[in-house]
């Protein structure tokens, strides 16, 4: 593994500052952190500020979390509580 | 409010009640203005039964007509998918996006590629279908099927509170709301979205009888306005979702007092001497071959005779085949059709279910716009419907022509009972003139009668009279009446053969007599033009017999001038005056002769 390549590239789609929102952006930190430090890259969109975007990336459910890459595209929604899942969800098998 | 009702005839509306047209024909009458505008309406039905489509309708005429911009969200089909299945019914999705008078977006949600983790919303359903709405400013929006979000979410209790939300925020925005909802077991929905939909629900329904399919439409609730609770079918035809026209109610058409022809002046004569009253139907019925064909072919001929237009909905035969049929009654329907005056449309009737026939029907009517309609026949519309559903679909149909002013015939064909089975009684109510044809049979053989068991408004005959088709047309004769009832066929004939005996001996007693008489005048008038022939011979004789005696006399005084020349006549000079005077008078004069005769002497 390259340390230097993002591996990861994620968008995190929220609604404003809503306490889900705040919730689900720091427990998708905590799990990038643990489990592809260094890998990764976040980008924020706020729906607020861009509701196109909704449509074009079909976004229903708030917060939705998009694995770009690696492909396929995945899809998660929720607050990120549950980390196994989202581990699943990323196909993030170990750390590292 | 059931007085109210009644006195205006019309369904009425509560004041308050806002109503946004959905276009479609027939169901904004039904629902007296269309939807609850600003609210939400439910749209549930099988597969197929045509949600998509009244939704679709609703959108496109509010935008197009009702100056009111519509969002339509699919949660099944894409966007390219809807504007492809309605570019048949002449919706152009893409010029109507294009002219910012419709947004469409399509909401994908495929569980399988989600994972749920956690606490969440549906606020994104929420910004796309509010940023949907401003764009365009809509007032009217579609949800196509909301219930896949079902199949997309696991957690149930989220989606629920969501869809009231959804219902709340959709409120606040104040448009009308069409979302539609596949039927479920026992329930209108399958997730129940009545619970949530208050307002106005409707049901559609597809449903196949004997092989032949019908769609109903019902309006299972309403709240605030009155609305008709039947079951109401429709059809999908190029034109989109039809509701048949429900018109039934009001009795409001004009009556006219023109009178057209049957185009059988035996037939004319029965009804008053002047045929049909313009505007009015007409039920030919009868038993099988008793010319009822001919007797609506006759009547389309006589239409087109007037520089008519007429339609023919043949549902037993085909165009051509009555066509040739009729030549051999005399009638050639050919150059009406060449003309454009009379045409044909033909159906099996069991090829479509009642509700198509009848739409077809009336779109056939309002295209062609004929003064005269036929349906040959009526009955076998009943093979495609119960008895109540042809009643009822005659009873718009009998309406709708007659709104029209259009005269219309129809075409029943009955059993062989006696005379009017149950469908001809119900049919007969509809009815302002019904011909009865039936088989008089007698001495072995069958003929054909014809009388008018009704016709409204007018004085018409209560003889049958005998119906008979031959080469030059068709001809009513009045049927003898003898002991043993009435007579037809070869009994007329006979009986009118010993008539015709009766009155030819009658006629010989007359003419002999003539003879006798012209006879004796013939003798008389011998005898006197003998008798004048003997006066003419005695008349010459006369005349001969006075010729003579003047001859002898002029002899004998020639004579005795000749004896007096002879004597040297001294007096020869006096006798002369009075001879010459003699000779210029003519024959007949008595005296002079005699005197002369004296004279002399």
């Amino acid at each position: 593994m390259n340390p230097d390549s993002k591996k990861w590239n994620l968008r995190l789609y929220v609604a404003g500052q809503t306490p889900k929102s705040i919730v689900a952006l720091a427990n998708l930190k905590r799990i990038c952190d643990e489990h592809m430090s260094g890998q990764y890259r976040i980008e924020v969109i706020d729906l607020m500020e861009n509701p196109q975007l909704a449509r074009r990336d079909q976004i229903v459910a708030i917060p939705t979390l998009i694995r770009e890459l690696p492909s396929p595209i995945k899809r998660i929604i929720g607050d990120l509580s549950n980390t196994e899942r989202v581990l699943v969800g990323l196909d993030v098998a170990a750390p590292g | 409010m059931e007085e109210t009702q009644l006195d205006q005839g019309a369904p009425v509306s509560i004041p308050g009640i806002q109503k946004a047209l959905t276009g479609i024909p027939g169901f904004d009458e039904i629902t007296s203005g269309g939807l609850p505008a600003g609210r939400p309406t439910l749209v549930c039905g099988g597969p197929g039964c045509g949600k998509t489509l009244f939704a679709m309708q609703f959108l496109v005429a509010g935008a197009t007509r009702y100056g009111e911009p519509g969002v339509f969200m699919s949660f099944e089909e894409s966007s390219e998918e809807l504007a492809k299945n309605v570019a048949s019914l002449g919706f152009d999705l893409d010029d109507l996006v294009a002219r910012e008078l419709l947004a469409m977006d399509t909401v994908m949600v495929e569980r399988s590629e989600i994972e749920e983790t956690g606490e969440y919303d549906l606020e994104g359903l929420f910004l796309r279908l509010d940023f949907a709405i401003s764009s365009v400013g809509a007032r009217r929006v579609v949800l196509d099927t909301i219930e896949s979000l079902f199949a997309g979410f696991s957690n149930q209790a989220i989606l629920r509170a969501e869809l009231r939300r959804l219902f709340r925020f959709l409120k606040e925005r104040g448009v009308t709301v069409v979302l539609t909802g596949e039927r479920g077991d026992g329930q209108l929905t399958r997730q129940g979205l009545e619970e949530y939909v208050s307002d106005c629900v409707v049901l559609l329904d597809h449903r196949v009888n004997e092989q032949v399919s019908t769609r109903r439409l019902r309006i299972v609730k309403y709240r605030g306005s009155s609305h008709g609770t039947n079951e109401y079918p429709f059809i999908i035809d190029r034109l989109g979702l039809d509701v048949l026209p429900v018109t039934a109610l009001q009795l409001r058409h004009s009556a006219s007092a023109e009178r057209i022809s049957s185009g059988i002046p035996g037939l004319d004569a029965m009804l008053g001497g002047q045929g049909f009253f313009r505007g009015t139907s007409i039920l030919v019925s009868g038993t099988a071959g008793t010319g009822k064909s001919t007797i609506s072919a006759y009547f389309a001929d006589a239409a087109c005779r007037r520089g008519e237009r007429c339609l023919y909905f043949a549902l037993e035969e085909s165009p051509a085949q009555i066509v040739r049929n009729m030549r051999s009654v005399g009638l050639d329907l050919e150059p009406w059709v060449q003309r454009g005056l009379l045409e044909f449309q033909a159906s099996r009737p069991t090829l479509f279910g009642l509700e198509m026939h009848l739409v077809t029907i009336f779109r056939a009517v309002q295209e062609l716009d004929p003064q005269v309609v036929v349906v040959d026949p009526l009955s076998n519309l009943s093979a495609v419907g119960s008895e109540n559903e042809v009643m009822a679909a005659l009873l718009r149909l009998v309406d709708f022509l007659k709104s029209r002013q259009v005269t219309a015939l129809f075409v029943s064909l009955t059993g062989n009972g006696d005379a009017e089975n149950a469908t001809e009684l119900g049919v007969s109510s509809l009815m302002d003139t019904w011909l009865s044809l039936r088989n008089l049979e007698s001495n072995g053989e069958r003929n054909r009668g014809l009388y008018v068991l009704k016709s409204r408004g007018m004085k018409h005959s209560n003889q049958i009279r005998e119906f008979l088709l031959t080469g030059h047309g068709v001809e009513l004769v009045n049927v003898a009446v003898g002991a043993e009832g009435i007579l037809t066929g070869s009994a007329r004939l006979s009986q009118e053969a010993r008539e015709r005996a009766e009155s030819a001996l009658r006629r010989e007693e007359i003419e002999t007599l003539q003879r006798r008489l012209d006879r004796r005048r013939a003798g008389l008038e011998a005898q006197i033009s003998s008798l004048r022939a003997e006066l003419e011979t005695e008349e010459e004789e006369v005349a001969k017999r006075i010729r003579q005696v003047a001859r002898q006399e002029q002899d004998r005084l020639t004579e005795r001038a000749a004896i007096a020349s002879a004597r040297q006549g001294e007096n020869g000079m006096l006798a002369e005056d009075p001879i010459a005077a003699e000779e210029r008078t003519p024959a007949p004069s008595k005296g002079s002769p005699r005197s002369t005769r004296r004279q002399p002497s």
